[in-house]
């Protein structure tokens, strides 16, 4: 493997683990507010707002996002569009799936993993 | 343990699939106009926001965000993933019969896998129910 490869795989893999991180706090954050709709009825939609906006893991959450916007500009100007694109939407689908099932203890049944399979082949297929 | 979606929620995904798919397409139609930017031309970026394309696939993405959290309150990352993945179908078939695009037979393939992964997860139940959290919502006084 050339150092090329290499840096463009590290780069790809860095901006997908961004992601997964950033989605599953976010997702671990809204679990931990209840339904949004509940909160909005109880307190408004400025209370919703806040509740969302002051909790800790949504903020991280929200900064590795905002992270990955850019360190995918960055990946994308070392790395091919259709090679990046679709190699980081992939393993960010399978990432995410893993991730639920370890840290937020979502029941990833049969169902939910052959539609990660499928998304992830999906988006592969899509790109070219 | 099975839930069913409200309406409202239903819009919502509907919202997640559309916002994503058009506020990408709008970004990358925008910023092709801006051209290549790199960690030595961030100045391009400055301009890239004067780009109408470029502010209404902002506009879309920060409705996206909005969606996508709203979303993740009243089900699993699991459930949504293949919800915005509908969204590269959208696209696709936004090429194909708005812009008259040739789809190659690979990409039909990746569409069907699309669909056939929102089939799957569409049948299951939207919500993984934990005990302690239940208690932890009873308490919030639903």
């Amino acid at each position: 493997m050339s150092s090329q490869t290499l840096h463009v795989w590290s780069a790809i893999l860095f901006v997908a683990a961004l992601a997964v991180a950033g989605e599953v706090l976010i997702a671990a954050g809204m679990r931990q507010l209840g339904d949004l709709d509940d909160i909005r009825a109880h307190s408004g939609i400025l209370g919703a707002i806040r509740a969302v906006l002051t909790n800790a893991k949504f903020v991280v959450g929200a900064l590795c996002m905002a992270f990955n916007f850019f360190a995918m500009l960055f990946a994308l100007s070392i790395a091919d569009l259709s090679l990046a694109a679709p190699a980081i939407a992939s393993l960010t689908y399978i990432g995410n799936a893993i991730a639920a099932k370890l840290f937020l203890h979502e029941r990833v049944d049969h169902r939910r993993w052959l539609a990660t399979a499928f998304v992830a082949i999906g988006v592969l297929l899509l790109a070219h | 343990m099975k839930h069913t979606l409200k309406p409202s929620q239903y819009a919502v995904l509907i919202a997640i699939m559309l916002t994503a798919s058009v506020g990408d397409s709008l970004l990358s139609r925008g910023m092709e106009q801006v051209g290549h930017v790199d960690l030595h031309h961030l100045g391009l970026l400055w301009h890239a926001l004067f780009n109408p394309f470029v502010d209404a696939g902002i506009v879309l993405l920060i409705g996206f965000f909005a969606c996508y959290t709203t979303a993740l309150s009243w089900a699993d990352l699991t459930f949504l993933m293949p919800a915005t993945a509908f969204g590269y179908v959208v696209i696709a078939l936004l090429g194909r019969f708005w812009l008259h695009e040739q789809l190659s037979p690979s990409r039909w393939a990746g569409i069907a896998l699309i669909v056939c992964a929102v089939g799957f997860v569409a049948g299951g139940p939207s919500r993984t129910e934990h005990h302690e959290l239940d208690q932890m919502d009873a308490g919030v006084g639903r």
